[in-house]
């Protein structure tokens, strides 16, 4: 299983599934991280511990923990 | 949510009531500002509206009442400031809607349209930054949109004021239309329940407000508002199997258990669909924008935390060093003003009280004025280039390990310039635990008023080359203390789980000069309001305290000794013996000498225990305290009469840095305690704030002084 925590930078993948809690996936569907988007990674912060990612046109940060509740696959 | 009461709206025929609605950092604010010539606060990163704010207009024979809430990605009550315009949608009397739109980002945008759709209200549509997308090659068939959704689309720029006129206008049609007829389409499964509930309330002829369409699919989206209404109506019973059903049906289409994100993906779908219609983008190919270019530098993961650091050490060593040269002509003026009013007054009374009272204190506060120009164009820049946001990311990991969101970093950095709108901007943050934390640090981020102080002792003590370094190691000594400070409380009093980082990164913008330059103007004259005002009041009540009750028998008798003195310079010790022992048996040098055991293990006299405790009103009295004492007590050398002499002659190196620690840690002003116990909710915290910088302050005060004497 991938999820978006394991991608490197300039990897462009597709959303599977969120295995997020309620609150989380809302949050994370407002950010436009749901099924089906495509997201592009951008940019690592030091240490890996914030990952930049690329939805559509928006540019959103989020932590290598959330981000591993994001299942994705390579396109 | 959109059983909403339109007849509890009493308002006159031409009275226009809007809510102001749109995702974060789209412009609401600054749309605000160019229809109606107000000054709302602007910044790029998402949460500068933490609160509702109502901008009154006239246009034409129409009064408007535009109210600006805060900027909410979907329409959820996730965050407080979601929470806010949430409830204003849901519960307050408006009239209708604009949805402020960032035109270069269509899609994501309309993810809060398309949910605003299925309120009651009349909608217009603002496609915002229409200039920013021109230059960006992105066309939007505005005609076209306003027929596919049903609400009028209008494009404006905030910016250029670019067809604000087209917009109230459209506003005032759209407030004159009974019954928009707005077009929101799902996939077929839920057109299907949707037409069956519909149908059922039909049969019934089931009251409401809003529509049965909207009825229906609030209750397909287990909105709760709309529930609790329809739960007390009889036909409950039968339409509760008929949801059932509906969702069942819904959630098997999508494959999901979750009935809210099968709605985002119909949502989502919807978007799509709009934007791809609408949308034309000239040049299709993928270029590197110039966000991401920059982006590859800022936050680049090794150069990005040294670049950031460089910037700030920048902007403390700009404050020093170009802060420093109007100083001399400030300080200048003001000995010169003194003394002119003070030739033209005979009362020698009213003469001390406007001289050294209100003109030493006022003065020495207004000295400052150019350092916190200097700080405040920093902040704003920091403020409105996006760049705030990226170095929440860099720090992220970093806070992340102190028990602090990266997000804590905005109402920090925010710190720097005022604690009380950074008491206001921990409201981006969602989780209660995380808020207090970040309430509780960010009186170690030393606010713009601490800055004279921290001037005055390192010019005191320090020659000019080094003054703007020691400025930034106060600074970031500070910050290192409130992140420590953070990790125990974290460990202590705010133990939980963490709360989840995802946040979005604004486009870089090109801060326009009249924003900047209005921004740090509010402040400035704030600052200067404060100081013709607040100070100048407490200038004249330390004046009194340090001069009453009258000793006239001491007057009596230095009176003869200075008579009989012979040489001039015994005179000169007699008198300023006089003034010493004047100051210290008058009422403020009671209370000095009555608190001065508490401050002796850190070196303090009790003019500067008196400075601290006048501090606890405002920063910025703690200058002229010291001003009003030191004006007072040390009127015998003519040439060395500005402060920064007095101070590097009367107090010690160690003491200064005890009493600089002092003043990084301890309580902030009154104005701020207030905002702070109000944002922290309740009395409580206000004690324990004070408890825990109280202790924090001596502590390391403590430390500071006695390792600093070592060292010596």
């Amino acid at each position: 299983m991938h999820t978006l925590k394991d991608c490197k930078k300039a990897c462009k993948v597709k959303v599977t599934k969120l295995n997020a809690e309620t609150e989380l996936k809302q949050r994370l569907i407002s950010f436009g991280i749901m099924k089906e988007a495509i997201i592009e990674v951008l940019e690592h912060a030091p240490a890996k511990s914030t990952i930049e990612v690329k939805v559509g046109k928006m540019r959103v940060a989020l932590r290598a923990k959330e981000a591993e509740l994001v299942e994705v696959e390579k396109i | 949510m959109n059983e909403i009461d339109t007849k509890a709206c009493p308002v006159i025929a031409n009275h226009i009531k809007v809510a102001l609605v749109g995702q974060p950092n789209v412009g609401k604010s600054m749309l605000i500002n160019s229809v109606s010539n107000a000054h709302l606060h602007v910044g790029n990163f998402s949460g500068v509206t933490v609160d509702k704010t109502e901008v009154l207009f006239d246009y034409k024979n129409f009064h408007f009442t535009v109210v600006d809430l805060p900027g909410t990605y979907a329409f959820t009550d996730y965050t407080i400031e979601e929470k806010v315009t949430h409830n204003y949608l849901c519960a307050e009397s408006y009239d209708l809607i604009i949805n402020v739109i960032d035109s270069t980002n269509l899609q994501k945008n309309l993810q809060l349209t398309s949910e605003l759709m299925s309120m009651s209200k009349n909608m217009v549509i603002a496609l915002n930054m229409t200039d920013e997308a021109d230059k960006e090659g992105i066309e939007i068939d505005a005609e076209y949109m306003s027929a596919l959704l049903g609400i009028p689309c209008i494009k404006v720029s905030a910016q250029t004021k670019m067809g604000i006129e087209n917009l109230i206008e459209a506003v005032i049609i759209a407030f004159q239309t009974q019954d928009q007829e707005r077009k929101l389409i799902f996939s077929e499964p839920v057109e299907e329940e949707i037409a069956e509930i519909v149908a059922y309330l039909e049969k019934h002829k089931y009251e409401a407000v809003n529509s049965y369409r909207n009825v229906a699919i609030n209750l397909l989206k287990n909105n709760k508002k709309t529930y609790s209404k329809i739960h007390d109506n009889p036909i409950w019973t039968e339409l509760q199997p008929i949801l059932i059903d509906a969702s069942r049906h819904i959630e098997l289409h999508h494959d999901s258990d979750d009935i809210k994100e099968a709605f985002a993906e119909e949502y989502a779908s919807f978007n799509r669909g709009i934007a791809t219609e609408v949308v034309k983008q000239a040049n299709k190919v993928e270029m590197k924008t110039l966000t991401e270019k920059i982006d590859n530098v800022l936050i680049h993961p090794v150069f990005g935390i040294p670049i950031f650091l460089f910037f700030m050490w920048s902007l403390f060593q700009l404050t020093f060093e170009i802060g420093a040269i109007p100083m001399e002509y400030i300080d200048g003026f003001f000995g010169w003003f003194g003394d002119t009013i003070g030739a033209t007054i005979v009362n020698d009374e009213i003469r001390s009280l406007v001289v050294d009272g209100i003109i030493a204190g006022v003065g020495a506060v207004v000295l400052f004025v150019p350092n916190i120009i200097i700080l405040f164009i920093g902040i704003a820049l920091l403020e409105s280039t996006g760049y705030m946001s990226r170095v929440a990311f860099l720090l992220d990991g970093f806070f992340h390990k102190f028990g602090l969101h990266g997000q804590s970093f905005i109402p920090l950095v925010t710190g720097f310039g005022c604690s009380i709108p950074a008491y206001m901007s921990a409201r981006i943050l969602k989780n209660d635990r995380d808020r207090l934390l970040t309430l509780f640090i960010i009186g170690f981020m030393s606010c713009g008023a601490r800055l004279p102080v921290y001037v005055l002792f390192a010019g005191a003590f320090f020659s000019a080359e080094m003054a703007g370094n020691v400025l930034f190691i106060i600074y970031i000594s500070g910050a290192i203390l409130g992140l420590i400070a953070a990790k125990i409380l974290k460990l202590t009093a705010f133990k939980g789980a963490d709360e989840p980082f995802v946040m979005e990164m604004p486009k870089y913008r090109l801060p326009s000069v009249k924003l900047v330059w209005h921004t740090v103007l509010t402040k400035t004259m704030m600052y200067l309001k404060k100081a013709g005002t607040f100070i100048a009041a407490a200038s004249m009540l330390i004046w009194f305290l340090s001069n009453y009750p009258h000793n006239l028998e001491l007057e009596e008798q230095y009176g003869v000794k200075i008579e009989k003195a012979e040489t001039k310079e015994q005179k000169q010790n007699l008198e300023n013996e006089l003034g010493v022992t004047l100051l210290e048996q008058s009422y403020l040098g009671v209370i000095g000498k009555f608190s001065e055991p508490i401050f002796e293990p850190l070196g303090f006299d009790w003019k500067m225990s008196v400075a601290l405790q006048t501090g606890l009103a405002a920063k910025e009295v703690v200058v002229s305290t010291l001003g009003v004492l030191y004006a007072l007590g040390d009127n015998v050398d003519e040439e060395n009469t500005s402060l920064i002499n007095a101070i590097s002659k009367n107090i010690s190196f160690p003491s200064a840095i005890a009493f600089i620690v002092v003043i990084m840690v301890y309580l902030p002003c009154l104005a701020a305690s207030i905002v702070f116990t109000r944002e922290a909710g309740g009395i409580k915290y206000f004690f324990y704030l004070l408890g825990f910088t109280s202790i924090v302050a001596y502590v390391l005060a403590f430390i500071a002084y006695n390792l600093t004497r070592a060292l010596m």
